[in-house]
């Protein structure tokens, strides 16, 4: 007789989550760092204040599910099962990275294994999720779930009314995170949206919706596990609204001097990482001491991928074979130069 | 036996439904409906769960396409009018043009735009959109004429690896009339020579073929011999074929139903202009739809887009310089 793996306890998965956060502030801080050295080429965008939304989405998942990360999902990527090496390679531009220099910063993924590469158009990765739920259900896959984490900004677009409606047409299994972490760059909330809440635009589109506190990790671990339930079983997109606040600048060129100092010190202000560590702590789910190692072995762990990462070369574009399609025969070589 | 150009794009559906479990047709009101054209006609009835509705989402539709295209699907998108296609093209664009070449895994969809004017169909119904997503990279395009082109195109478009826009032309579905061909089919990118001439290389596609073909049967009652060629895909661009028709003619007439500014004509001038020089006996011409949007009167649509009469006209000039 197989063992039935138990459902992990709300404390083995927060403990679990908490370990990934931590890895993710770290990378966040030596990303900040590397980029004031000017050892990354472009933008920088990190994921500090989101960490606990984005790790939680990516822990509602099983294997199969897909899952669309955006650019403060840093934590939920490396949940989802990717090497810590594949943030630091592609923001390095690492040849032997998952987009080998030909994309860069927040822009990774490994389609093959459900995890997609973003592209910068706000809302435009949503309907992608729903075209792989709807291959899996004519494939006869029926049990996957597919995530999709886009923020307040993204609610705007065209891209996010058409594909959220046509998933709730097709009743597909997709759990909708919004991070809505008041601005959009600089643009706050009342100049993004004018309804009360996000949450209620879910009854227009017919899905469920659920607004709760991004800034709690068990409150977001308890939300998104149960919308992945829901969703598995059959009810329907999801639509999960979080409140929190981002703790840095859009990208690491913007000093964020725009943000109301009123938020900072609201509930959507707490840093989730602290508020996840003190709750842990209090409730002797861990020990302080505990904290301190796995932040030390995350500092250990991240001086070594970047180490190996600022070791490895660069694309080499005399190499390169510069073809869009896979298709040899169709790709034109007859450029005049 | 044979079928029109409309009808061969419904039995090449049905026949990549039949031959490969992987495809699927998605688009508004292709189900039970059978499409605005009739180009799905009863194949929903045919091959059940795989002929789906769509909302009017055409960003949603092709970003399905997508995500159905790397989960191991081969979409078939009808999109009702190529110019609402605009509304999905950042998807077209952005998501599967660059897919490729950002991750290394391919992202086969065949996006079907009914393209082209007809008469009375004004400026949102009208529209000839190849040269916009030919511009990027990671798109094949590709621009049938006849109907053994549109069946066996279409087919090769569903097989093919790669993003493909296939750009049917809706003045073409009930009137042109033929069969599908047998034997040797011409590889996808290569052009053909529709008419054989000596005087001049009219190179064109789509709808645009018949006309000139029309004009080089009036020529040839002046005693000019026009070469028609028919680009069929205009990415990749058969330049090869095109130099080699201006090598034995000594001069280049490109005529597109698009609009003048840019496309696929000034592309084929460029090429020629820099290839191919030397063959010219007289400055490349390009013959093109005015700069206005499409109109719709009868009157006005008839002037606006190149005809044969257009045609010749430029064509006589060319043998004059």
């Amino acid at each position: 007789m197989a063992f039935v793996e138990a459902e992990p306890t709300i404390e083995l998965l927060s403990v679990k989550a908490l370990r990934f956060m931590l890895v993710s502030r770290v990378l966040d801080d030596k990303f900040a760092s590397l980029y004031r050295m000017g050892k990354i080429h472009g933008g920088v965008f990190l994921s500090r204040g989101q960490e606990a939304l984005s790790v939680a989405s990516a822990l509602s998942l099983q294997p199969g599910d897909l899952y669309a990360p955006l650019i403060r999902d840093t934590a939920g990527r490396l949940a989802f099962g990717e090497s810590l090496l594949d943030p630091i390679r592609t923001y390095l531009g690492s040849a032997l990275g998952p987009m080998r220099g030909r994309d860069g910063n927040v822009h990774w993924g490994h389609p093959r294994l459900g995890m997609y590469a973003m592209i910068s158009h706000l809302g435009a990765m949503i309907s992608v999720v729903s075209g792989g739920l709807l291959a899996h259900r004519l494939q006869g896959r029926r049990s996957t779930v597919g995530l999709s984490s886009v923020g307040d900004g993204a609610t705007s677009t065209g891209a996010f009314h058409e594909a959220l409606n046509q998933a709730a047409v097709e009743q597909l299994p997709l759990v909708l995170v919004v991070a809505n972490n008041c601005y959009a760059y600089s643009t706050p909330n009342n100049r993004q949206f004018a309804c009360k809440s996000l949450v209620d635009r879910a009854v227009g589109y017919g899905v469920k919706g659920v607004e709760f506190d991004g800034t709690d990790l068990e409150t977001c671990l308890r939300e998104l596990g149960s919308a992945a339930a829901r969703a598995r079983s059959g009810q329907g997109p999801q639509l999960m609204i979080a409140n929190l606040l981002r703790l840095c600048g859009h990208g690491e060129h913007d000093d964020a001097s725009y943000v109301d100092p009123n938020l900072k010190t609201s509930q959507v202000g707490r840093d989730c990482l602290e508020v996840a560590i003190r709750k842990l702590v209090d409730s002797k789910t861990v020990t302080a001491e505990d904290v301190a190692l796995w932040k030390s072995r995350a500092i250990d762990d991240v001086e070594r991928a970047v180490a190996q990462g600022q070791r490895e070369p660069g694309p080499d574009p005399y190499r390169e074979d510069w073809s869009a399609l896979s298709t040899e025969a169709l790709v034109e070589r007859n450029w005049p130069q | 036996m044979s079928i029109t150009y409309l009808e061969a794009i419904r039995e090449a559906q049905a026949r990549a439904l039949a031959e490969d479990d992987r495809v699927f047709i998605y688009g508004q009101d292709v189900g039970a409906f059978g499409g605005a054209f009739k180009a799905t006609k009863n194949l929903a009835r045919e091959f059940p769960g795989r002929v789906i509705d769509s909302p009017i989402s055409e960003d949603a539709m092709l970003g399905l396409a997508v995500g159905a295209a790397i989960g191991g699907m081969r979409p078939i998108i009808e999109v009702q009018f190529a110019d609402f296609s605009t509304v999905g093209f950042n998807q077209m664009v952005n998501q599967a043009g660059t897919h490729y070449w950002r991750t290394g895994m391919p992202c086969p969809i065949t996006l079907r735009l009914p393209c082209g004017g007809t008469s009375g169909s004004g400026p949102f119904h009208s529209q000839s959109m190849e040269a916009i997503y030919a511009h990027y990279p990671g798109l094949v395009v590709m621009t049938p004429a006849t109907v053994a082109d549109a069946y066996h195109m279409l087919l090769d478009a569903v097989k093919i690896d790669d993003p493909v826009v296939f750009c049917e032309h809706k003045l073409l579905y009930y009137h042109l009339k033929g069969d599908l061909g047998s034997g040797d089919r011409l590889a996808v990118g290569k052009a053909r020579i529709a008419r054989v001439g000596r005087d001049l290389s009219i190179v064109t596609y789509g709808a645009m073929v018949h006309e000139a073909t029309k004009a080089a049967e009036e020529l040839a009652g002046e005693g000019i011999e026009a070469e028609v060629v028919d680009l069929r895909t205009v990415k990749p661009l058969d330049t090869d074929c095109i130099i080699a028709s201006v090598a034995r003619t000594g001069r280049l007439l490109c005529v597109g139903e698009a609009y003048p500014w840019g496309g696929v004509t000034a592309e084929v001038v460029a090429r020629v202009a820099g290839e191919g020089f030397n063959f010219l006996d007289a400055p490349p011409m390009r013959l093109n739809a005015k700069d206005t949007p499409v109109p719709y009167h009868p009157d006005l649509w008839a002037v606006h887009r190149p005809s044969a009469r257009s045609i010749a006209d430029s064509a006589r000039r060319l043998v004059q310089m």
